[in-house]
């Protein structure tokens, strides 16, 4: 099983509601996925910065240590389990071993310009309330609802699973390879941290991208790779792709209108979208890529 | 004309008065609204009725459906009339995934395409697509007629014992054991009764007509690994 949702504005006048919107599509998606929630949100600020955004028991003072190491006055903003840090983007990479250094018991699961990306344990209600969804605007986003087969319920197997900066993907399925293709990313220096498959499916997509892919031609290569049946959908700093298993094996439907492209493991998860009356309807087709990306 | 509006009504509600029916009813004619893309509507209808279903379904609408005429004027989701004995479902646009999986009598229009694995081991309903079919189509099947006036993706026919596939754009690939035959003066009575039924107005000769090679009936060794 497994739910996902996608929605990608093409209409600015829509930003301040992409929260909403994919709140209320996460939910109606509870039944295909109650053991836990995540989405990723790609806000539409100019931000010249760049944003973690990290989990822990206890983040209290770490706006303050961080700061104090960077020399810089870090921003902050908490929300439950998730605060999302931002900083010149010049230091991410100091913020990220002192993180690791000195607070192993805070994760940094997404980071980038414009991503922020939250993920827990629970019901699609109880965790779009906790992270107040509804009032995050944004240009994109995308978001899961687990029903956990390749590794444990926890939070840190929750998707969505980001491997680069601004890039996150969501995957319904399972992939049957995933150790061999684990093996050969790390090889190439890539990290992972949790036994989950869609993580790899996620590290495959950043190596290929950062080998120079385009997001289409990573998806592509993804094809020839990963082993076994999968939806993928996958969200980058401007864009929003796709891609389907050979044999499609995990549904899918997609509606796009003038103001925006939605996806839904099922129809009645876009049933609530403006305008969804006279959206062009239809199924992506196995094996092909599709993608969008904002200008 | 009953109406049930399923924006205030369960489906479970709608089914089972449905399936309370008798034979005789006079209630021949119902109207369905605010379908949003639930689940089995109108599954395991069993009497002569007609349904119209405004919107869009999801997932196994039409199911198991027996002497029904069901008119869904939307798109459907994944598994659309399965394991249909009798009756007519009628689509006025898209099917999802494994359409008509199963089935073992009745008509099957699908008035756009219909997806993956359309007809998967179908047993004896005849479907007819206006538009295309995606891949793997008739799967394993063994009775009755599709009939796709658009093109047929790939592995068409796949493991099929006995249906005829009508097709009459282009047929991407074909499945295992499946091969094209001539058709001959009953395949094109067959292909054009069924035509007629699903209200359908095209010439019979622009189909081209595939079936069995039945070379997979019987255990041969070269196949087992």
């Amino acid at each position: 099983m497994c739910g996902i949702v996608g929605l990608f504005l093409k209409d600015h006048a829509l930003e301040p509601r992409l929260g909403g919107m994919l709140g209320n599509m996460l939910e109606v998606m509870t039944d295909r996925g109650p053991d836990s929630t995540g989405f990723a949100i790609y806000s539409g600020d100019t931000n010249l910065n760049f944003k973690f955004t990290v989990r822990g028991k206890n983040l209290e003072g770490l706006q303050d240590a961080l700061s104090k190491e960077l020399g810089v006055s870090v921003g902050a903003i908490a929300r439950d389990t998730h605060m999302v840090l931002s900083f010149p983007q010049t230091m991410a990479d100091q913020a990220r071993s002192w993180l690791a250094a000195e607070r192993p018991d805070v994760a940094v699961i997404g980071g980038g310009h414009r991503i922020e990306l939250y993920k827990e344990v629970g019901l699609p209600a109880e965790v779009v309330r906790r992270f107040d969804l509804p009032h995050m605007a944004g240009t994109h986003g995308i978001g899961h609802t687990r029903m956990a087969t390749e590794s444990a319920v926890t939070t840190a197997g929750a998707h969505p699973f980001s491997a680069g900066a601004d890039q996150c993907l969501v995957h319904n399925g399972s992939l049957s390879n995933h150790r061999s293709v684990r093996r050969n990313l790390e090889r190439e220096g890539l990290t992972f941290t949790t036994d989950n498959d869609s993580e790899v499916a996620a590290g495959f997509v950043t190596w290929r991208m950062r080998e120079g892919d385009s997001l289409v031609k990573a998806l592509e290569s993804s094809l020839e790779n990963l082993d076994g049946f999968y939806t993928f959908v996958v969200g980058t700093e401007n864009g929003f792709a796709v891609l389907r298993d050979p044999i499609s094996c995990k549904p899918a439907v997609m509606a796009e209108t003038d103001q925006y492209v939605a996806f839904g493991t099922e129809y009645r998860a876009l049933v609530g979208l403006p305008g969804i009356e006279k959206a062009r309807i239809f199924e992506p087709e196995p094996a092909r890529v599709y993608a969008w990306e904002r200008h | 004309m009953p109406t049930v509006d399923l924006a205030s009504s369960p489906i479970r509600d709608l089914n089972r008065v449905l399936h309370n029916l008798p034979e005789n009813t006079n209630e021949t004619s119902w109207t369905v609204l605010n379908p949003a893309g639930q689940h089995s509507i109108a599954v395991g209808v069993d009497a002569p009725i007609d349904i119209e279903i405004d919107g869009h379904v999801g997932y196994y609408c039409a199911g198991m459906n027996k002497f029904a005429e069901i008119t869904i004027n939307g798109n459907a989701g994944v598994g659309l009339a399965e394991n249909m004995m009798s009756g007519l479902v009628r689509v006025k646009g898209d099917a999802s995934q494994a359409a008509g999986a199963t089935g073992q009598g009745g008509l099957l229009v699908i008035e756009g395409n219909a997806a993956a694995r359309c007809g998967i081991s179908m047993k004896g309903i005849d479907i007819v697509v206006k538009g295309s079919i995606g891949p793997m189509s008739a799967f394993m099947a063994q009775a009755g007629s599709l009939i796709v006036l658009g093109d047929a993706g790939e592995a068409l026919g796949d493991s099929i014992y006995e249906a005829r596939l009508f097709v009459r754009g282009k047929v991407k690939s074909l499945g295992a054991d499946c091969e094209e035959k001539v058709i001959g003066d009953e395949e094109r009575t067959i292909l054009s009764d069924v035509l007629r039924r699903a209200g359908v107005d095209v010439p019979t000769d622009g189909f081209r007509l595939y079936g069995s090679a039945r070379r997979l009936y019987h255990f041969h060794i070269d196949n087992a690994y």
